[in-house]
């Protein structure tokens, strides 16, 4: 209980810290902010693996009343991915963002605005209350946004601005689905609405609900926001957006239609969002295919990424939740999170590395840089692995995992998605690292220190360490699952 | 009855904040549309926890939290508006027709 709160308090006390202290303790005091949160995320961890899905009700008032936290596998999970993430790209910040480099503006305002991002997935990750996901939601959407305008440019502003548009939209969608809901229920905690007697609102409340999260996880056609606004911000930020933002209201999607109302899924609405997330894939990758700056490429892969995670709907959600292969599906669709998270990141920095190093990311002036950049270059390729889910990373366990459940369920058109994305990224991804392992051209990039060449490099390299010790993190994600897919392959 | 009249209302503010949203670009008149919407979704709410025996008070508290997240959108993208009109000109988003 002590770690679940530390886990949640700790980066709100830092971010606060990190805007009331002068200038010279900032730094530091948001780098101890972000060891101290590492060290509760473990220590959470541990005690989920020994004892199971760990439970708090906030000020001893149990649901409905109050409000209750469970931090179970996936929760659990998402917060150490999110840790390692929010570790690399502070350790690339403090040289990236410093005000010497980047300006006051943002020497100023990425600690907080990152510290108080943390806090508020960290939130979203174990709430089980509807609305208190909403109030998370919000927190992320408006720190987001923030850290979109950060550079203060005319496009950077418009960009968050249209982010910010998109976002409230899917704010009011999600928040009309639990006004509905509570209007029928009365209770709005995951666990009770799970033994609700179904009321005849409900499928226009699940309904309202998506729309609104499938706004926010910017999938195939609601991604228009995305590409504009994660390019726009400095690296970094560019980074914490694209791995970790969407990644919130996927969680809170996975939680409603597979432990709130389950047994609303129907093999139509199932059938609806894969077949948008196979879009998106599709969609994703061709428009990554036509860019030319290399955190366009990598913004658009984010959407095509994000649309894998929706075959888990009619792998294992629905009649098929209680079948053999729900949990393998299930397990690929959370690997698949965690397995882009590491390895976008990564990228993200790696293209912040080379915006520093030769102040551009167009694919032309990139030709040959990884003669002089060769750590970032290998930190690039091995985040690429991921993405096409090549053997042994991650990427590959979470797709082998889905076409398997795909096979074995008989939904055997599903595998085709997984299979035409690998080769859509490969092609997407081909034209970037083509450019960095050019041999033609002789750079001379401004120097980048050792320290901060490593980080991207120790992020890929964690999301293909991933892949090859799958087994932990398997069980480790089995957790607290619901009950009815309890029962895995 | 008068909790119908207060549901009615609400989804009306509903749907002029949806109007709003869509038939203007101007990005301050979109956020009182999203305020509307807000507002809106708060009567219905409020209307809907009040049936059954005595009051509850549920959807009170979740109004207030409610109304002052929306307060902190606003005013994060009143500042957006600004920083955009100083940069630009224009409270416009750029691909879009400026008839306010």
């Amino acid at each position: 209980m002590t770690a679940l709160i530390s886990w949640l308090v700790l980066p709100l006390f830092a971010a606060l810290a990190a805007i009331a202290l002068p200038s010279r303790a900032r730094l530091p005091a948001a780098l101890l902010g972000v060891g101290l949160t590492v060290v509760a995320s473990i220590w959470l961890t541990i005690e989920v693996w020994n004892t199971g899905a760990v439970t708090v009700s906030l000020g001893g008032w149990r649901p409905p009343i109050g409000i209750a936290l469970r931090a179970d596998g996936l929760g659990a999970a998402l917060g150490v991915m999110t840790a390692l993430v929010m570790v690399a790209v502070a350790l690339a910040a403090r040289h990236e963002l410093a005000a010497k480099v980047a300006g006051p503006r943002i020497g100023f305002g990425f600690w907080p605005l990152m510290l108080l991002l943390w806090a508020a997935l960290n939130a979203v990750y174990v709430a089980r209350d509807l609305f208190n996901l909403y109030v998370g939601l919000e927190l992320i959407t408006l720190t987001a946004v923030a850290l979109v305008a950060i550079s203060g440019k005319a496009a950077a502003i418009a960009a968050a601005l249209r982010y910010l548009l998109f976002a409230l939209a899917g704010s009011l969608l999600y928040l009309a689905g639990v006004v509905l809901t509570y209007a029928a229920h009365g209770t709005l905690d995951i666990s009770l609405l799970a033994a609700r007697t179904v009321a005849p609102g409900d499928a226009l409340a699940l309904g309202l609900m998506t729309a609104g999260l499938l706004v926010k996880t910017a999938l195939f056609p609601f991604h228009v926001w995305l590409p504009p606004a994660h390019s726009a911000a400095p690296a970094p930020a560019s980074a914490l957006l694209s791995a970790l933002v969407p990644k919130a209201s996927l969680l809170i999607l996975l939680r409603i239609w597979f432990e709130a109302m389950p047994e609303l899924a129907t093999p139509m609405t199932q059938s609806a969002l894969a077949s948008l997330g196979a879009l998106a894939v599709i969609w994703g990758g061709v428009l990554a295919l036509l860019q030319s700056r290399l955190k366009l490429i990598v913004a658009y892969s984010t959407v095509a990424q994000l649309g894998y995670i929706f075959l888990v709907f009619p792998l294992a959600g629905g009649d098929g939740a209680a079948q053999p292969w729900a949990a393998g599906a299930w397990t690929g669709a959370i690997f698949q999170m965690l397995a882009h998270g590491l390895a976008k990141a990564a990228m993200f920095l790696a293209a912040g590395i080379y915006i520093a190093a030769i102040g551009s990311d167009r694919l032309g002036d990139m030709r040959g840089l990884a003669r002089a950049l060769p750590m970032t270059g290998f930190a690039f390729a091995l985040a690429s692995i991921t993405l096409l889910g090549l053997p042994p990373s991650a990427g590959f366990t979470a797709k082998y995992l889905m076409m398997t459940a795909a096979f074995a369920s008989g939904q055997w058109a599903w595998a085709l998605v997984p299979a035409g994305g690998g080769l859509l990224a490969a092609a997407y991804l081909y034209r970037p690292l083509s450019a960095i392992f050019a041999r033609d051209t002789a750079l001379t990039p401004r120097p980048i220190p050792w320290a901060w060449q490593t980080v991207p490099l120790v992020l890929a390299a964690l999301s293909v360490a991933l892949g090859l010790l799958s087994s932990i993190p398997f069980e480790f994600l089995q957790i607290g699952r619901p009950e009815q897919a309890a029962e895995g392959l | 009855m008068n909790l119908t009249v207060f549901a009615l209302t609400g989804a009306a503010l509903v749907g002029l904040g949806v109007y709003g949203l869509i038939a203007r670009v101007h990005m301050l008149r979109r956020i009182m549309a999203f305020n509307l919407i807000g507002s809106g979704l708060f009567l219905f709410f409020g209307a809907a926890g009040a049936r059954g025996v005595g009051l509850d008070p549920i959807p009170q508290a979740l109004i207030i939290t409610g109304i002052v997240v929306a307060l902190s959108a606003s005013a994060l993208a009143v500042g957006l508006v600004v920083a955009l009109a100083r940069s630009s000109g224009t409270a416009c988003l750029p691909d879009e027709a400026g008839d306010t």
